[in-house]
């Protein structure tokens, strides 16, 4: 199976005159329709091997390849243009706009992508607003829900194009124990369903367990790679 | 496009407060600028009637002193068909005279021969008329100044400074709203000056009024070129220069005006937008790590800066034409007329809304950069 993420040698230096190097010379495969999640202690450097992938921030050195692609020398407006359809985003902080809806953020993506919402567009946001348990609130201001509701808004909003890959960062942050563990069902519902590539970060080693691949860093390093055996999909091959 | 405008509507409108704060801002600049400059232009309108409305704007003379015209009727023909922006062409005969009052003193007058409906819709003297009617045959019509000095009741003698006299009757006494006119105009036809004054068929001048008053300059030099060789053409404008000087003094201080209160609106919706950029970079990082274009992240700022820019454009006009209203309903003469006539040049409305436009636009022109150069990274990292 193809690689949807590509990493070699990635390093990542902070500072000019203090320099502290966060990420050592990480090199990572993630492949297509995989669900991995990354842990790692705070501070390990997790968020920022996270944001170099999503082509937000840049490596100081290396090479960074999405579904085949280098970015290295895109342009802006290229990576806007793949972040928006290629890369749902799922941020430790579940930013929304306080200004829009549920809804309206939900189909933000969307709404960038096509200049304007489409019946389908509608439907399947409806849809997946239903499945993250938040239709009740779709006309809600964004600025006026709880954060649990706040965090499976963020969720929808990742899944509304469809993208290949989605990257979360502590997605369940805001969510008691019970309700993260339905909202990773539902991710991994829509990981074979869909056959969305998703690479997630936890500090929730029980929830870890769940997904195909488990990497943890630690000091900015790979320190640990394991394929999980008691993952779902793994006991659905074994059986 | 679309997206960058319903984001911005949504901004707007989210903010309601502070958009009608800079809205009304906006209104403040556009009512004053509508204001002032129909303020100024009825002004001016008014001051150029008063010197220029009810005169010649250009007059044909013989270039030498006391010279005379020959074979006028010809010559009118000629300007008229030549000169379309000529209003009113009127042969006249001018002369200065006496007038024998009841005491039997006289009284030093300018005899104006008129050929009497031309000359009627230069000086409007029907209009001006106190008492009686328009001059006939044989009849004159005397200003109310002097009518009062010499004791004028039905007839007067006109004496030329030869020594030739005319009994002429009075046919109604004018007020043309100067004491030099009405102390000291005697207004008869034309063939009763020529023949008094031995003009036989020729007349002093032939005076004219112009379409445009501005252009009496323009109009009186092509006519020029046509005139024979001793007969010149002068207009009010090279004769009131200062004049003139005032109108444009007037003018420039009302660009003035106009230049410092665009300037402030401009400063002011720079200023807001920018503060509102900072306010917004929270939601500009989530669009822009969502996929919005730098152009977009722009444009959504551009179009906050245009649609306050019309918002504040309307409320402007309004409240300038509101305020134009309200000083003409409430700022009287002691006679219930205006102190000033407003004048509401459609066109001069029109554009200081579409400079308050373009200007809100432009100013938000350094947020909308600014927005364009916002880095996601720095809003996603810090939370
Ligand atoms: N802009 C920055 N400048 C300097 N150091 C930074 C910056 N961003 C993150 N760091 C540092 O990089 C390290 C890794 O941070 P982060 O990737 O957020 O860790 P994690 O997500 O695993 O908790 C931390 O020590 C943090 O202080
Ligand atoms: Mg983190």
């Amino acid at each position: 199976m193809d690689n949807i993420i590509s990493l070699r040698n990635i390093n990542k230096i902070y500072g000019t005159e203090v320099k502290t190097q966060v990420l050592f010379d990480i090199s990572l495969d993630i492949a297509e329709q995989s669900f991995s999640s990354i842990i790692g202690a705070s501070g390990s450097g997790k968020s920022t091997l996270l944001n170099i992938i999503s082509t937000l921030d840049r490596p100081t050195s290396g090479s960074v390849r999405i579904a085949g692609v280098d970015t290295t020398d895109m342009s802006r407006a290229d990576l806007a243009r793949l972040r928006n359809q290629s890369i749902g985003f799922v941020f430790q902080f579940h930013y929304l706009l306080p200004e829009f809806t549920a809804l309206e953020n939900v189909l933000m993506p969307a709404r960038i992508r096509d200049g304007r919402v489409t019946r389908e567009t509608m439907d399947r946001a409806r849809e997946l607003m239903k499945l993250m348990g938040i239709e009740k609130v779709a006309n809600n201001n964004a600025g006026r829900m709880s954060g649990g509701q706040q965090q499976r808004t963020s969720i929808a909003r990742a899944l509304i194009n469809s993208p290949k890959l989605i990257l979360a960062d502590e997605p369940t942050g805001n969510l008691d124990s019970e309700s993260t563990e339905v909202v990773y069902d539902i991710l991994r519902d829509i990981n074979e369903r869909f056959r969305t590539t998703f690479l997630i970060i936890t500090h929730d080693r029980r929830i870890a367990q769940k997904a195909d691949r488990i990497i943890e860093i630690k000091d900015g390093r790979i320190h640990l790679d394991l394929a999980n055996r008691l993952s779902p999909a793994m006991a659905g091959q074994s059986a | 496009m679309k997206t960058a405008i319903k984001i911005a509507w949504r901004f707007l409108t989210h903010a309601k407060g502070q958009s009608i704060l800079i809205a009304i801002g906006i209104a403040v600049g556009v009512s004053v600028q509508v204001f002032i400059g129909s303020l100024i232009a009825g002004l001016q309108a008014e001051l150029v009637d008063t010197a220029i409305g009810r005169n010649t704007q250009i007059t044909v003379t013989a270039k030498t002193r006391g010279g005379v015209i020959k074979g006028y009727q010809a010559l009118v023909e000629q300007i008229e068909q030549s000169q379309p922006e000529a209003l009113h062409v009127s042969p006249v005969v001018d002369a200065s005279g006496f007038l024998r009052g009841s005491d039997g003193s006289d009284f030093p007058i300018l005899l104006r021969g008129f050929e009497m409906e031309r000359s009627d819709g230069i000086y409007r003297i029907s209009g001006a008329l106190v008492s009686g009617q328009l001059p006939g045959k044989g009849e004159v019509l005397v200003g109310k100044d002097l009518a009062l000095e010499a004791g004028i009741v039905d007839t007067v003698t006109l004496a030329t400074p030869r020594g030739s006299t005319r009994e002429a009757k009075v046919s109604g006494v004018f007020d043309l709203g100067a004491a030099a006119l009405n102390g000291r105009w005697v207004i008869s036809n034309l063939e009763l000056a020529q023949s008094l004054f031995s003009y036989k068929d020729q007349v002093s001048s032939i005076e004219m009024q112009v379409k445009d008053p501005f252009r009496a300059d323009i109009v009186a030099q092509s006519l020029s070129a046509h005139l024979p060789e001793e007969l010149k053409a002068v207009d009010w404008k090279s004769q009131n220069e200062q004049l003139l000087s005032g109108l444009n003094g007037q003018s420039i201080s009302s660009l003035m005006i106009q230049v410092f209160v665009l300037f402030s609106v401009v400063l002011a919706i720079a200023s807001v937008l920018a503060i509102s950029v900072l306010q917004k970079s929270k939601q500009l990082g989530i669009l822009k790590a969502i996929g919005i274009s730098n152009r977009n992240a722009s444009l959504v700022f551009l179009t906050e800066g245009f649609l306050l820019g019309v918002a504040g454009a309307v409320l402007g006009v309004a409240l300038g034409l509101g305020l134009a209203f309200a000083f003409t309903k409430f700022a009287l003469n002691p006679d219930g007329t205006p102190v000033i006539a407003l004048f509401i040049d459609q066109g001069f409305v029109v554009i200081s809304a579409a400079i308050a436009v373009l200007s809100a636009t432009l100013a938000s022109l350094i947020p909308a950069r600014r927005s364009a150069r916002l880095d996601p990274m720095e809003v996603i990292r810090n939370g």
